[in-house]
């Protein structure tokens, strides 16, 4: 395991190892929240948080810890830091904590946060382990940020909105309308969460063959080049 | 695509895709000209908007998937699809909508799939419910049919409004759109009105409402010839027709000023329509006989469960859309025994 660099574990948590787009992890979250780009990012935050804290939690009483009983110690570790992240949030964003309800004590049930403590943080150092809580945290969020934007856009033609609760009542100017736009209901809808996540799999798969082609075009040109000199 | 018959016996019937869809396609003419009729030239703009515009997909995506165009645009398969929506939809319908239902359908629900054959749920269903969900004022605005109504639309005063939602002189679209005879039923039962009651009002005919159950027998008369014809199994129709009618009965007969007869049921909203043309689609409904049968009266019970406890006065597109994610498991269960072995045995 020591041959991943630190810039591997960053472009497979947010890319390669996308938890939401690849490995299709901490789906009913991802689908339920993502209404809103706020919502969506609210979530992503607080799920990246607790990522970020179990990680390096796990990481560090890895070798106290027996293998018999390692899941129940890991899910204890998970529920003390999404108990504290719930109570916090309920503290300093109380609005958006009554918006996400449910799901904020929901995230100690999100495969992606146990996934991640059981197979990496228990077997990687502190400072991998961090790097790595918080590059597949980033890449969840980029996904419910993307997806509740398209969500909001398409379904009531605003974006950010309602971005105050986040960011405080400065930020009320940050939400973008488009004047006149008769939303799509349906992508508000659970239908249009599905449908969205679909289309965000499509792009990436989309990209991932693009690049591909381009590298197997480049290696063919090469060995062209090769064949023409020889 | 040809089937070839290999086995005896050897009485040839060439069964194109082509030809399939072309019956399909004449047997449903007789209800789409009761529809312009009864409806306007609403109608007739909507069938060839959705017509153009499925097609035009179609060969985008096509294209796109580089594969020959001609071959699948003339095997009709997108045609029926713009059929099967444009009469489902109410002819004032915005023409944005209607592109919008016919990318919906012939894009994500067909192509994305792998195309004909493929496609787990009926396109046009998929597309009709879809706008519905997302848009229930449009969707549920019809006109009155032409006998009640009291203003008429010309070809072009109807073609300004899909365009730009414009009317003419004082017009409003309340004036000239008026609830369907499913709606009215529905909001007057949910008055605690008794039907013997609501039937007074000169909006019904003898089954359903006035001009409206006419237009299921035009759609009836090419069913039965699609039959005749053996385009269609008459399992799936007589199954669906016999779910919904025995649902009807039953509770008709429990309290009669509170549940609609069971002839109001076949011949409102889409039933007619549903059974010959929709629930029969080869694609998505179920290909064992026995399959057919229990397909077919899942269909009628559940449009009848819908139609009265469910959020939507008509369930056509939902019971059929619900039944299709069920189809591949009724198959499964149903599969006829091989001639000259036992039991099929699941494996």
């Amino acid at each position: 395991m020591s041959d991943i660099t630190y810039r591997n574990l960053i472009v497979d948590g947010l890319w390669h190892n996308n938890q939401a787009l690849v490995a299709l992890l901490g789906l009913c979250p991802l689908l339920a929240v993502s209404n809103t780009a706020i919502n969506g990012l609210g979530l992503g935050l607080a799920t990246t948080a607790v990522l970020v804290a179990s990680n390096t939690t796990v990481s560090l009483i890895r070798n106290f810890v027996r293998p018999e009983v390692r899941l129940p110690v890991f899910v204890l570790v998970i529920a003390s830091f999404v108990t504290a992240i719930e109570l916090g949030m309920n503290a300093y964003f109380h609005e958006l904590h009554k918006i996400l309800g449910i799901f904020i004590p929901l995230i100690v049930t999100n495969c992606i946060i146990i996934g991640r403590a059981e197979a990496f943080a228990s077997k990687n150092n502190l400072r991998r382990s961090l790097v790595d809580g918080i590059s597949i945290g980033i890449g969840f969020t980029l996904v419910l940020l993307v997806l509740g934007g398209m969500r909001e856009l398409v379904g009531q033609g605003t974006l950010f909105d309602q971005a105050h609760l986040m960011f405080g009542e400065a930020a009320r100017g940050f939400t973008l309308k488009i004047e006149n736009f008769r939303g799509m209901l349906v992508a508000i809808l659970p239908p249009g969460a599905f449908i969205g996540l679909g289309l965000l799999i499509m792009v990436k798969n989309l990209i991932d063959k693009r690049i591909a082609g381009r590298a197997m075009a480049k290696t063919e040109y090469a060995e062209e080049i090769r064949g023409l000199a020889s | 695509m040809e089937f070839h018959t290999l086995s005896s016996p050897h009485t040839k019937r060439v069964n194109r895709v082509d030809k399939v869809m072309l019956q399909v396609v004449l047997a449903l003419i007789p209800g789409i000209t009761a529809m312009i009729f009864y409806f306007g030239w609403g109608v007739l703009i909507n069938v060839v908007l959705a017509i153009l515009s499925a097609v035009a997909f179609e060969a985008m995506v096509i294209r796109l998937r580089k594969r020959p165009v001609m071959p699948v645009l003339f095997d009709l398969s997108a045609v029926v699809t713009a059929l099967l929506f444009a009469v489902a939809i109410p002819p004032l319908l915005p023409w944005w909508l209607v592109v919008m239902g016919m990318a919906f359908a012939i894009i994500m629900v067909k192509q994305m799939y792998g195309g004909l054959g493929y496609n787990p749920f009926n396109p046009a269903m998929a597309a009709y419910v879809l706008l519905l969900i997302s848009y229930p004022v449009e969707m549920t605005s019809w006109m009155p049919p032409y006998l009640l109504a009291e203003h008429h639309l010309t070809l072009s005063q109807i073609l300004a409004f899909k365009i730009s939602g414009i009317l003419p002189g004082e017009l409003t679209l309340d004036a000239i759109t008026m609830a369907t005879p499913l709606d009215q039923m529905r909001t007057n039962l949910d008055l605690n009105r008794m039907i013997s009651e609501i039937r007074q009002s000169p909006l019904w005919g003898d089954f359903g409402g006035l001009g409206w159950e006419w237009i299921g027998n035009w759609f009836l008369m090419g069913g039965i010839w699609m039959v005749y014809k053996r385009t269609i199994t008459w399992q799936i129709p007589l199954a669906f027709l016999t779910g919904l009618v025995s649902m009807a009965t039953i509770f008709w007969l429990y309290d009669a000023e509170g549940f609609p007869f069971p002839l109001f049921h076949v011949f409102s909203g889409g039933v007619i329509l549903g059974a010959f043309f929709i629930a029969t689609d080869p694609v998505t409904a179920c290909t064992t006989r026995a399959g057919q049968l229990i397909y077919g009266a899942a269909i009628g019970v559940l449009v009848y469960l819908i139609r009265t406890w469910g959020g939507y006065p008509d369930a056509v597109a939902f019971a059929v859309l619900l039944m299709n994610m069920a189809a591949p498991t009724i198959d499964y269960y149903t599969r006829p025994r091989t001639y000259g072995h036992g039991e099929v045995k699941s494996e």
